[in-house]
């Protein structure tokens, strides 16, 4: 009937939906945080009852195809309905999901996947061949389905299915961190020959919920999957609705009219938490914030400079500034607290009396940088603002230049030299195969060193964890030392919840399995 | 009559040339607007083969003129074309979209005329009074008060303090009328300003009329004080706040965007707000043409209202 020819591409990425992360994050960062669960006490699971979840969404262009999850509230959506055959843990590294195995070969170029027995929502059993079709269907050249890019090292011609449950998955080069591809955002398993204008009548997937209702930017209601491999939900009935503006969401919550709202702002979370009205979840290291320095041209191709501009940054101030205080400290490496993170190098602090002699050394003293800016994510145009005057105290003027928020990221790719940067939770090996190789398509810091990509290869083609551990290691204490992320700083994300809602995990950052995972959630 | 026939012909015509003229015109801006959709969908991924895939499905690989063109000749066949985003008719997100919007303007204008005409009347008859100061100095409080302050207000006070309405239309959709708890508050944040300009035009018009000649003539043949009032005062004073009123329908319908943002009501501002920010090119167009036909239509009503009124003050005020 009409137009297809671009079904529901979703605007802006999806850790660009993180856009509220930086104003998220939580207040103050004191505390221990021992409990699992938000307040799950020590209650029993009750059966029952619908919860109604706001997020932000994408408005009448929403669609429930899993493949073009793009928002927060797509995944979200996409979670209830399908599996995918791995998920990240609250580490970043991969647990099994509809794959109850994986195994390589010596070369790590072939793996053989074992699926479990599941059931899609119609009967139908979740097959190798439904899991190739959908590998297939991401991959489709003529498409531009975000997981696309993910699962470019598999070899899909020559891969194949070689028993029900049973896939050989052939790739293009050794990839030891091959679960990661499976638990890549969007790489969820549809039924074979599902066409692109099912999914919004009637998605059919292996998830914990069943559809059963949608209208786009405005509500999707689902059932409970009493089939559901992974144990049947609490929940009867889970309807997600959509409110774009952070105070419609929180005064929904605070009304009775939703139990669970996503992304708060850390002054609602303030001035709510633990007045007994609502609950407020904090989720940590969900949002890395970084400035990220050009390596490729002056003044940031001296690594003096960078290293002087890594001792510029009060980092608690920027936290405080920026953030709201709501986030924890970086090391200029991202990743904390993930598999693989090298948290025991020395925690940097400001040293301005080291970074003026650095760059005096550079003979970079009166030096002057532009730093652009924009606010396309919350806490930007702060963090630009509170580093300028930190920089100054150590001579050197910065310039902030505000730029366009929808063309930011393209923008900022090969232009200027500085800039603001965040990004949404991914696994290590991720963060640096996409931005920090020579041929990454989305390498920011123009950080392109021959070494750098032998030592990422390596760690592909290293079968030892321990050892492949170690790469990792030497590669971030490279760029601690010399890189062009000033990682500043992790976000936490905030979610709201009535206080009858429990069993909302809390050691879950944004994108990982745990976090928007209502089949584990019960109405007490 | 012949002279008003001309006359609609003629604000007719210059409304389908005031109405290409604003999608002309939004066309060009939004191509002059930073990045394209492709742009803004890739976020921040702007991994350049992607955008350039993205760019080459949605034909943004092609020369504007030819786009434009296409856009105009389907426009020619009542075919506003499909969205660049989710590849639905655009008429589809303009229907869904006036629902809730037309029950809103609708709700509001139903109120706003009494309102606003009973207090300027009765405003005007205290000319100078206790009454008259009172309601003067409220509607100017009031009118300075932005919708966006009105409305955070309002929840907090009628639905988180006292509970006795639901702080929002969330997961309502387009069923409002089901909950009509959920309209009373973006209602009266829409009610506020509108009625304090209204009342005030109608007061000030109705001063006027009182002091007129053909008022004073109409008291010395003795005529009641209610009935020159009403029939012999009022129309005149009508005719400037008719026209006030269509820009006030005007406003209302080309989506109220703050109030249905912090309502949560899926009307067509959000459905703007939305196409804007996805660049989604055909839908901002077509709500272009949907508002430039609709500014037309009612102004060229109240122009209508004008004449009949105050045949006098010319058609062209």
């Amino acid at each position: 009937m009409h137009d297809e020819r671009f079904p529901g591409l979703r605007r802006r990425g999806f850790l660009a939906a993180t856009t509220g992360a930086a104003a998220l994050a939580l207040v103050g960062c004191g505390g221990g945080d021992t409990d699992d669960k938000a307040d799950s006490g020590s209650g029993t699971p009750k059966r029952g009852g619908r919860l109604r979840a706001a997020f932000a969404g994408g408005g009448a262009s929403e669609t429930l195809d899993p493949h073009l999850a793009g928002l927060f509230a797509d995944v979200a959506r996409a979670k209830a309905l399908f599996d995918k055959l791995a998920d990240y843990g609250a580490d970043l590294s991969a647990e099994p999901r509809l794959a109850t195995k994986w195994e390589a070969n010596k070369a790590l170029d072939r793996w053989q996947v074992t699926l479990r027995e599941a059931t899609f929502h119609d009967g139908r059993p979740v097959t190798a061949k439904d899991v190739l079709y959908s590998y297939r269907r991401i991959a489709d050249p003529k498409k531009a389905f975000r997981a696309k890019a993910s699962l470019e090292p598999i070899d899909l011609d020559a891969s194949r299915a070689t028993g029900e449950r049973t896939i050989e998955f052939v790739l293009k080069r050794p990839t030891a961190e091959f679960p990661n591809i499976l638990a890549a955002f969007g790489a969820y398993i549809v039924p074979e020959d599902t066409a692109d204008g099912d999914f919004d009548k009637k998605p059919i997937g292996s998830g914990p919920f069943r559809f059963v209702s949608f209208s786009p930017g405005r509500s999707a209601v689902f059932r409970r999957n009493d089939d559901y491999w992974d144990g049947a939900p609490h929940l009867d009935e889970l309807e997600f609705v959509v409110a774009n503006e952070e105070s419609a969401r929180v005064n929904a919550l605070l009304g009775g009219q939703v139990e669970y709202a996503h992304e708060l702002n850390p002054t609602t979370a303030r001035a709510h938490e633990g007045k007994g009205q609502i609950e407020i979840v904090r989720l940590r290291n969900s949002a890395m914030q970084a400035f990220c320095m050009k390596t490729d041209r002056a003044p940031f191709d001296d690594k003096r400079v960078r290293e002087a501009f890594f001792l510029i940054a009060d980092r608690q101030e920027l936290v405080d500034g920026a953030l709201s205080g709501a986030g924890v400290v970086g090391n200029d490496l991202f990743g904390k607290g993930y598999e693989y993170y090298a948290d025991d190098l020395p925690q940097r602090e400001q040293d301005l009396d080291r970074a003026r002699a650095l760059l005096k050394k550079a003979g970079a003293e009166k030096l002057k940088v532009t730093l652009d800016t924009s606010a396309v994510a919350a806490g930007f145009t702060e963090a630009a603002s509170i580093f300028r005057d930190q920089a100054k105290k150590a001579g050197v003027t910065v310039e902030v230049k505000m730029g366009s928020k929808d063309s930011y990221w393209s923008d900022i790719l090969d232009n200027g030299t500085l800039c603001c940067y965040r990004s949404g939770a991914m696994p290590i090996e991720a963060h640096i195969s996409q931005r920090l190789l020579t041929d990454s398509t989305t390498n920011a810091t123009k950080w392109k060193h021959k070494d750098f990509d032998a030592l990422y290869q390596q760690a592909q083609s290293t079968r030892d964890k321990t050892e492949r551990a170690a790469v990792y290691e030497r590669m971030q204490r490279r760029l601690y030392a010399e890189g062009g992320f000033l990682i500043w700083g992790f976000a936490d994300w905030i979610i709201g919840t009535a206080r009858g809602v429990k069993g909302v995990e809390t050691k879950a950052p944004a994108n990982t399995l745990d976090w928007a995972r209502f089949d584990k959630v019960w109405l007490a | 009559m012949s002279g008003l026939r001309s006359f609609v012909a003629r604000r007719l015509l210059l409304g389908v040339a005031q109405t290409v003229a604003v999608v002309l015109l939004v066309f060009a801006l939004t191509e002059a607007l930073p990045g394209d959709a492709a742009v803004a969908l890739a976020g921040d991924q702007p991994d350049p083969a992607r955008i350039e895939a993205i760019r080459a499905a949605m034909h943004l690989d092609r020369p504007a003129y030819e786009r434009l063109a296409d856009w105009a000749a389907g426009l020619l066949h009542g075919d506003l074309g499909t969205s660049l985003t989710s590849g639905r008719p655009v008429s589809r997100y303009i229907a869904d979209g006036f629902g809730p919007t037309l029950l809103l303007a609708g709700l509001t204008v139903a109120l706003l005329v009494p309102a606003g005409f009973g207090l300027g009347v009765l405003a005007a008859r205290r000319e100078g009074g206790p009454v008259d100061r009172l309601i003067s100095s409220v509607t100017l409080a009031v009118y300075a008060v932005p919708e966006f302050a009105l409305g955070v207000l309002l929840v907090t006070v009628f639905a988180l303090n006292l509970g006795w309405l639901p702080p929002t239309a969330l997961g309502y959709g387009t069923d409002l009328l089901a909950h009509p708890a959920a309209l009373v508050l973006p209602v009266l944040v829409l009610l506020a300003r509108p009625v304090c300009s209204l009342s005030r035009l109608v007061r000030a018009g109705m001063i006027d009329a009182l002091a007129s000649p053909y008022v004073a003539q109409a008291r010395r043949y003795g005529v009641s004080a209610a009935r020159v009032r009403y029939t012999h005062a009022l129309p005149g004073a009508l005719a400037p706040a008719a026209q006030q009123l269509a820009r006030t329908v005007d406003w209302l319908l080309c989506g109220v965007i703050v109030v249905e943002a912090l309502y949560v009501i899926p009307g067509l501002g959000t459905v703007l707000l939305n196409a804007v920010a996805e660049r989604d090119v055909p839908v901002v167009q077509g709500l272009a043409v949907v508002f430039g036909v609709l500014t037309v239509v009612l102004n060229l009503g109240a122009d209508l209202v004008a004449h009949r009124l105050a045949p006098r003050a010319g058609v062209t005020a």
